[in-house]
């Protein structure tokens, strides 16, 4: 198998699709590689040392020609010429493609019969990571940021004192803490500067920590309508919040970098005009949202404007301005994904293979996209006030605001499992009642109710078991378990109840009173047990 | 039916423990909130204990139906009563003090079947007060079953695991035919106990409930062990949610439903993670006798390599990262210190040491994590399988210590295999793998490891304690 590389045709893209390192990579791996003339020149990759690896340096034309091409923005389209006719009929296409907001590049691409993988398709889970070209970009783009922001920052990022006085540090904000908001937090705070993050989604507030930042959120708890946290839509008085909150950061600090994007739409506007005023002249403003239209309301994409002293950065190019670091990250995802599909020997198309099937655009020109549903992830449960109130819905997760990995989710329930155990819990339910009417010649009476009531109670306290318990990490098994144990020593209870009467120790006292004995030694030691353990666990 | 105040005051309290309980287990899902949910569990204990026995003074339940009271349980509590929690309380506090975190599975095991014996004998002491209705005996019945079930299963696990009784499972002839004996037989001597109260009916169920009890573990295999003990952890669970149905007391019936159900979705993730069925699991071995070929699989080609601890010391100075990969020879060796001084001593030279645990690694679900934490090994490099597994290609040195199974390609190499389909952990893949086992005998599941046979993998026979001991003095000594 053959794969061609070839040289980027936008202006001003530095980058290329695979650094030499990664070809000798797959030379070793079987690969016949063909790289075209000056490819990598931009990176700072010589011809010779694509030779070097193994490769072979080709015109043009031949590039285009190979059983594979790799590429790395998608291919032009200009009136009814693209730049893939010149591919082979029915070869493979590796690149980033956004086929939502081109369906004629996909179009075009069909008729060529080609099969194409999108980069920028390829999914957010954890096994795919090492695929992911949109965060490797998103990570360089977020610390190019930084750079870009203390090149036209007149002052230190770390505080000094000096003979001369004292410096202050400065105060960075980061708006969205997702790859790129946290690639950027990194770097701030190894310059020296003081750095805060804001994001809606408070599960990242341990990760801003963990990179030495200050978390800053909005609490809309007050908003009323009990549902805490951001959860559906960001309401008004939630905006509002945010916006106060901005307009006294913007005071305060000096650099403001900002990473907030929806999939799918233009960036949200969260820095207005008046904020920029706010801050002091000097401040800078760099807008990693800029290609979509950027967060500031001032930014120029592309551009760098100053509006009353203060410095707008609108690159759209960050990742590619670090060209030759960023073409080897991008050639590293492209590694993973051919090895995922089955490297050079064993390359196919692998429809259940989930890390792959989502970037699959077409395949012979038959369109993929887009892929199947998975299963929707689940909410984690929410603790219900009362054991007997309804178990909380298994709804779809709500809409990220900021485009970015948090940690890895946690499994969701199946909603396999979810139907078996509520058609056993109703089988049981049934079942009890027909053998209780049995009992009760089929009157109604006080037992008959009394049973109705507990199994409602049953069942519900079933669910509300299963909801609680799904999400525990395998690391707690144990612990959990022994206080399950220690729990179910409840027995306690009955033996307790039946340990009581009028006349002396009975048989049936006796027997009441040995089983709340061992109940008891249940109870103790499954508790204390637990609480041995869970003592041992440090981080 | 009357009502009386003191009703309303003990329900509130049931409800509050309820809700306590359902706090605990859900505080149990992080390691930050984990104590905190032991300690909801204790409170809600407390409380549910306190408030049944402040109901002495008062009369609680005197229930009339169809001109007959029931529920005998009238009158003063039996001041033994105070005696049996006293004492009870002081043995599980020693027990729990006593017992080493090797042999937490022996200990959950054990405390399950006391689970098992209370309901059992609850059940008992309702049918001694006086004789019950006919619905009330199906719930006797029901209880006393399940919890014998429960208390004769759990004995068994326990003296598995304790290696008082050989871990492989026994597979008796026509075993489901026996299980469907057993059932016939229990619903007869229902039928005989409900019918009139006949005590020999309940006698019989329960005899033949211990023996199902029994039967449904002792066809189940050392491997698939932490699988039986949630298992069993289930069971209590329902055990005691019976009970509730017997006693009428919504506490109970709850508490039991959280038990049974958080044990029946442990073990379905078990099970997941051992690409096993729940079925086999909850019919004793259902078709898990592996077809007659698999018994045969060849002798894998290749031979096994030595390596000693000076050796290994040496390579693993030269390691950049390296992964432990812990199993149950660990726990029996009580490595686990040895382990932890290993990765200090490694860690202090900038090896990137990361911990992969294999769901099903040792007898009890999350038992490898237990000791480690014991022997303070941070929790944030002990990862989970899934997300340490495609990170072998790029590591140093895997150390396997006292694992078999979750490390067996053949697993994924050979169809015939008893554990084929079952995910391993990919420790083949890292350029070198350091096996330490005692012997160079099978693993729990009775297979041979091509593991032992790759180019790649070095044998470091001896106890893992003095093993791991010997590197980490070679170490400190280069």
């Amino acid at each position: 198998m053959k794969l061609g590389i070839v040289k980027e045709t936008r202006p001003e893209e530095r980058r290329v699709a695979a650094s030499p390192q990664v070809v000798g990579k797959w030379v070793k791996a079987g690969w016949e590689v063909v790289v075209e003339k000056g490819a990598g020149g931009d990176a700072s990759y010589p011809d010779a040392q694509y030779e070097a690896a193994g490769a072979t340096v080709v015109d043009r034309g031949d590039a285009w020609h190979a059983d594979v091409v790799l590429k790395l923005r998608p291919p032009t389209v200009e009136g009814d010429a693209c730049e893939a006719d010149q591919m082979r009929d029915g070869a493979t296409l590796v690149s980033y493609i956004f086929p939502s907001e081109s369906p004629e590049l996909v179009d075009k691409l069909a008729a060529k019969k080609l099969t194409v993988l999108a980069m920028d398709q390829v999914p957010r889970i954890s096994r795919a990571q090492k695929m992911d070209a949109l965060s490797s970009m998103a990570n360089i783009a977020g610390y190019r940021a930084v750079i870009e922001a203390a090149n036209r920052f007149g002052s230190f990022f770390t505080g000094q004192f000096t003979a001369a006085g004292k410096v202050p540090p400065a105060k960075v904000l980061i708006i969205g803490a997702g790859v790129a908001g946290l690639a950027a937090l990194g770097a701030a705070k190894g310059l020296g500067a003081i750095v805060r993050a804001f994001d809606v989604r408070p599960a990242v507030e341990d990760q801003i920590k963990s990179l030495g930042g200050e978390f800053l959120t909005v609490s809309i708890q007050e908003s009323g309508e009990g549902q805490g946290g951001y959860a559906k839509e960001m309401s008004k008085e939630f905006l509002e919040a945010e916006y106060a909150l901005f307009r006294q950061q913007a005071k305060e600090v000096d650099i403001v970098i900002t990473t907030a994007l929806i999939p799918g739409r233009p960036a949200p506007k969260l820095w207005f005009a008046d904020m920029v005023e706010l801050m002091k002249p000097g401040s800078v403003i760099v807008d990693l949202a800029a290609e979509r239209g950027g967060n500031c309301e001032l930014t120029v994409p592309g551009e760098v404007t100053v509006h009353k002293g203060v410095t707008i950065v609108g690159y759209t190019d960050l990742a590619s301005r670090m060209a030759h670091v960023a073409s080897d990250l991008y050639g590293t995802n492209l590694l993973h994904l051919l090895d995922e599909m089955g490297g050079a020997k064993g390359h196919k198309v692998d429809h259940d293979n989930d890390a792959v099937r989502p970037a699959l655009i077409l395949e012979g020109g038959e369109k993929r996209w887009p892929p199947p549903k998975a299963p929707p992830k689940a909410e984690p449960p929410k603790v219900e006030a009362k054991p007997a109130a309804p178990p909380p819905k298994v709804e779809a997760p709500p809409q990220k605001l900021f485009h970015g990995h948090g940690g890895p989710a946690p499994k969701p329930p199946s909603r396999k499992v979810g139907i078996v155990m509520s058609v056993i819990g109703i089988l049981a339910a049934i079942a009890f009642v027909c053998v209780r009417y049995l009992g009760t010649d089929g009157t109604h009476d006080v037992h008959t109710y009394q049973l109705l009531q507990h199994l409602t109670v049953f069942v519900m306290a079933i669910f509300v078991g299963f909801q609680v318990v799904w999400n525990v990490t395998p690391a707690l098994h144990t612990p959990l378990m022994s206080v399950t144990n220690a729990i179910s020593g409840i027995i306690v209870i009955g033996g307790l109840l039946n340990a009581r009467g009028n006349y002396g120790l009975t048989n049936g006292v006796l027997v009441a009173i040995v089983a709340t004995l061992f109940a008891t030694i249940n109870i103790a030691g499954g508790f204390l047990v637990t609480n041995r353990m869970l003592k041992m666990f440090r981080k | 039916m009357e009502f009386h105040t003191s009703e309303a005051l003990i329900n509130s309290a049931y409800i509050i423990a309820a809700v306590l309980f359902i706090l605990s287990l859900r505080g149990l899902s992080s390691q930050e909130t984990a104590r905190r949910g032991n300690l909801y569990g204790i409170l809600g204990m407390a409380i549910a204990i306190g408030a049944t026995l402040a109901s002495n003074s008062g009369i609680l339940h005197a229930v009339t139906i169809d001109g007959v009271e029931h529920r005998v349980a009238v009158g003063k509590f039996h001041y033994l009563v105070f005696g049996a929690i006293g004492g009870g309380a002081v043995i599980g506090a020693i027990m729990a003090a006593r017992v080493g975190m090797t042999q937490m599975p022996e200990l959950v095991a054990l405390l399950h079947s006391f689970v098992g014996l209370a309901a059992v004998l609850v059940g008992y002491s309702l049918d001694l007060h006086a004789l019950p209705p006919l619905s009330e005996r199906i719930e006797i019945f029901i209880d006393v079953w399940i919890g014998a079930i429960t208390l004769t299963g759990s004995i068994l696990a326990f003296l598995k695991l304790r290696g008082s009784v050989s871990g492989k499972p026994l597979l008796l002839p026509m075993r489901h035919a026996i299980n469907v004996a057993l059932v016939i037989g229990s619903i007869i001597a229902a039928y005989v106990y409900c019918k009139d109260g006949t005590q020999y009916g309940l006698q019989f169920g329960t005899a033949i409930a211990c023996v199902l009890g029994i039967h449904l573990v002792v066809a189940i295999g050392g491997a698939d062990m932490p699988v039986v003990v949630s298992m069993l952890n289930s069971y209590s669970g329902w055990t005691a949610a019976a009970a509730g149905f017997m006693l009428n007391n919504d506490l109970l019936i709850i508490t039991g439903a959280l038990v049974g159900s958080s044990g029946a979705i442990l073990s379905y993730i078990m099970c997941k993670a051992m690409n096993r069925s729940i079925w086999n699991v909850i019919f004793g071995g259902f078709g898990a006798a592996p077809p007659p070929t698999a018994k045969k699989a060849q002798q894998p080609a290749g031979e096994v390599q030595d390596i000693d601890a000076a050796a290994l010391a040496e390579k693993l100075s030269e390691a950049k990262s390296v992964i432990i990969v812990p199993g149950y020879g660990m726990a029996v060796g009580r490595a686990q210190h040895a382990v932890r001084e290993l990765t200090e001593v490694l860690r202090a030279r900038g090896v990137n040491v990361r911990f992969a645990i294999h769901p099903v690694a040792g007898r009890l679900p999350g038992h490898m994590n237990v000791l480690l934490a014991e022997a303070n090994v941070p929790y944030d490099i002990v990862l989970e399988m899934d997300e340490i597994n495609a990170d072998f290609p790029h590591t140093d040195v895997a150390m396997v210590i006292g694992a078999n199974d979750i490390v067996n390609p053949a697993a994924e190499d050979d169809p015939t295999s008893p554990i084929a389909g079952m995910p391993v952990l990919q420790v083949w893949k890292s350029k070198l793998v350091i096996v330490n086992k005692r012997s160079r005998a099978a693993g729990y599941a009775g297979i041979d490891n091509p593991l032992f046979y790759k180019p790649v993998t070095r044998m470091l026979f001896g106890d893992a304690k003095d093993a791991v001991e010997k590197v980490v003095a070679a170490l400190k000594a280069s």
